[in-house]
């Protein structure tokens, strides 16, 4: 008896919705049917654009045309609009597969079960079941609608750009249009001299900086979430409420505020080292200070995140547990290292992941305070205190090379990602999760 | 005095010290920018910590003179912020909720996603937005600041928010769950409450986020009424170079003050570890 089973199946294939209303599912039925209808029309109009558009890129070039001895402007294709409304069409043809697997699925499922004799529930059942066993993904819904449309789209966006030679001044629509390259931006820029020099001597900068400025902040933190927290330090809030100051200001103003107070010539901090007999130190101008510069300037900037993440998981440390290390006789530091320094990693593990991902792309550090700059004659379009990030920022809005900054953006994510994911992967809030309980 | 008790002191000593050294750094720039905005005059440059006269001009250029829209920058921002927040800590308690509590086929899956696209440079997607955007004819408005902000916070937030939620104890669910709630209550009567912590942090987080963006903001608002005040603030210091920094550090407190004393009223909320009272309790 697998009749209902079968049929349901072949209904819904033929056409969303089917399925469901043979299963006597009528509310959902036409729920799928209205979305399959809607769907079509959609794509009738627009699927076959869309084809042509991510193959070619356009194929009329903005040209004058003479109409009766007088020139005229023809509108070309715009290589780029068409690359990104094509995207957007085949994006949610993907949505609509998947929805067509699941009706199919669906129908299949409540076939099935009436095969086995059940009868199929009505819309409120439906309703109920989703909220009782699907509610993790129904929670997920919204937040994944905003990311595919804000965050994928754009990134796949972007990545296919790497790919063409959209790039001033030659490859510029609406004059000029784009083409399809494949790896040649790649190539020009791991291989060819000019862009390789400036690549991988921003990268390894980016590296040194992304380390020394995750490490200084986290464990700076945790010292003084400590000196805080420990037992006999009075007046706990005032001194909080002081070290948090430098988070409540907002980053973009204690930035370039910190980017007046290291002037080299008018700056105060030159001139209380002027006061004390010392030479003013070129803060910002020389490339070594600068960077020096840019890490201390992080730490205070950053401290007080670190401060009051660990300050908050200090407190979720159960008490019992120091009061039986202190029976057992342990030490200050026993304490700290067998208590609370695996407490402290353990919840906040991702959250030094994440510090040290952005760190790699901490662009208003950089942006704010240097600009890159001091400039570096034998980089293109890069400074000394540049990261990638900022050059990237600087080949898409200053140079208008979308397509070298796509390469660039590219690397940065393949290199941050291996890193992360290994170490998430292997932190123990991702492996252990369910071990506080 | 036994050793015990001298060590004591000595080690009290030496935090205080540090605090001390500590609390200085960290108001020595607040005050500075507190005091340049009193000085008289334009530049940077001043001979004394401590101005010799003081002046509210530079504030109340800030409200009069009609070069800058600095109120109606201010309310911008705030709107802005507001409006991402909610709708940004929204997000991100569902996703973290959901990966926190239940287990289901694709859940290892979606976290690592999320962290994955949480490492793409924001930069990379600038274009496409901008491009999107002007698609749906959203250029130049709060809206869409807003409904990027906070479709952007799930990814930064969910998984620290998760490894909040994950030292929630289960049995309280359970002993929730027996008494008859079901998912939604107990998201709302227990996780909620007990998460106040964290929820602070992602909102505070989330609040700040637009105050500090200025360059998607620039990239976005075109007109100077829809400013916010990054993109004002900016504008000011840049356009100007040194010449108007006494305004711009006027301008700095303004935006500063409000937001510290949020801080203040929120950061006890901040480290109070509700969680650890309530599985003992």
């Amino acid at each position: 008896m697998q009749r209902h089973h079968t049929r349901a199946t072949i209904l819904s294939t033929l056409f969303m919705g089917l399925g469901q209303i043979y299963n006597r599912q009528f509310i959902k039925g036409f729920i799928f049917l209205i979305v399959e209808a809607l769907s079509l029309t959609y794509f009738i109009q627009n699927l076959g654009r869309a084809v042509w558009g991510i193959v070619t890129l356009g194929t009329t070039s903005q040209h004058f045309e003479k109409v009766k001895g007088i020139a005229k402007l023809v509108k070309g294709d715009h290589s780029i609009f068409i690359l990104i409304q094509s995207l957007i069409t085949i994006i949610f043809f993907v949505l609509f597969l998947i929805a067509w697997y699941m009706n199919i699925r669906d129908a299949r499922n409540t076939g099935a079960a009436r095969d086995a004799g059940h009868t199929p529930g009505n819309f409120k059942q439906s309703i109920r079941y989703i909220l009782d066993y699907k509610f993790a993904q129904t929670f997920l819904i919204l937040p994944s609608v905003g990311i595919l449309l804000f965050t994928v789209m754009p990134i796949i966006f972007m990545v296919m750009l790497a790919f063409t030679n959209y790039s001033a001044p030659n490859h510029m629509p609406p004059a000029k249009l784009v083409d399809w390259v494949g790896f040649e931006t790649f190539r020009s820029l791991l291989l060819l001299k000019s862009w390789s020099h400036t690549f991988y001597g921003v990268l390894t900068w980016t590296i040194i900086w992304a380390v020394l400025s995750t490490v200084t902040t986290y464990f700076g933190g945790m010292l003084v979430a400590m000196l805080i927290s420990q037992q006999g330090v009075r007046f706990k809030g005032i001194w909080r409420a002081i070290l948090i100051i430098p988070y409540a200001i907002p980053q973009m103003i204690s930035l370039l505020l910190m980017r007046n107070l290291f002037n080299g010539q008018f700056g105060p901090i030159n001139q209380y080292l002027k006061f004390f007999g010392l030479g003013g130190l070129p803060w910002l101008t020389d490339p070594f200070w600068a960077k020096v510069t840019v890490i201390v300037v992080n730490m205070w900037v950053g401290i007080p995140v670190s401060m009051l993440l660990i300050m908050g998981v200090l407190t979720t440390i159960p008490r019992d547990m120091y009061e039986a290390a202190e029976v057992d006789g342990a030490t200050n530091y026993q304490k700290f290292r067998i208590i609370t320094l695996p407490m402290v990693l353990f919840s906040t593990a991702p959250t030094l992941i994440a510090q040290f991902a952005g760190n790699i792309n901490n662009f208003n550090a950089i942006f704010l305070l240097t600009n890159g700059n001091p400039v570096n004659g034998n980089y293109q379009y890069a400074g000394s205190t540049d990261l990638l990030v900022t050059w990237l920022y600087k080949l898409t809005l200053d140079q208008n090379k979308y397509s070298m900054a796509s390469a660039v953006g590219i690397i940065i994510f393949l290199i941050v990602a291996t890193f992360s994911i290994y170490n998430y992967r292997r932190t123990k809030s991702f492996q252990e999760e369910d071990m506080i309980q | 005095m036994s050793g015990v008790k001298v060590r004591k002191i000595i080690r009290l000593s030496l935090s205080y010290l540090m605090l001390v050294i500590l609390s200085v750094a960290a108001l020595y720039p607040a005050i500075w920018i507190l005091f340049s905005s009193l000085r008289p005059g334009k530049s940077l440059y001043s001979k004394t910590f401590i101005p010799e006269t003081f002046t509210l001009e530079h504030y109340r250029a800030l409200f009069y003179d009609n070069t800058l829209l600095f109120p109606t920058w201010w309310l911008n921002t705030f709107k802005i912020a507001m409006f991402s927040m909610l709708l940004g800590v929204f997000l991100t308690l569902l996703t973290s909720y959901a990966v926190s509590r239940f287990r289901f086929k694709t859940r290892k899956t979606t976290m690592s996603v999320l962290l994955v696209l949480g490492m793409f440079p924001g930069f990379m997607s600038m274009i496409a937005i901008y491009l999107l955007l002007k698609e749906f004819n959203l250029l130049d408005t709060h809206l869409a600041l807003i409904i990027v902000y906070a479709a952007g916070a799930p990814l930064g937030g969910t998984l620290i928010a998760k490894g909040f939620l994950d030292t929630i104890p289960r049995s309280l669910d359970e002993a929730a769950r027996i008494d008859g709630a079901g998912n939604f209550g107990i998201f709302w009567r227990i996780i909620l409450p007990l998460s106040r912590p964290m929820i602070t942090y992602m909102a505070l987080t989330q609040f700040v986020g637009p105050w500090v963006d200025f360059i998607f903001a620039r990239l976005i608002l075109r007109t100077k009424e829809k400013w916010t005040v990054a993109v004002g603030m900016w504008d000011m210091v840049n356009s100007n170079q040194n010449s108007n920094f006494t305004t711009f550090a006027a301008g700095a407190v303004l935006i500063s003050i409000p937001i510290m004393i949020l801080f203040g009223f929120l950061q006890r909320l901040l480290v109070e570890g509700l969680t650890a009272g309530a599985s003992k309790g």
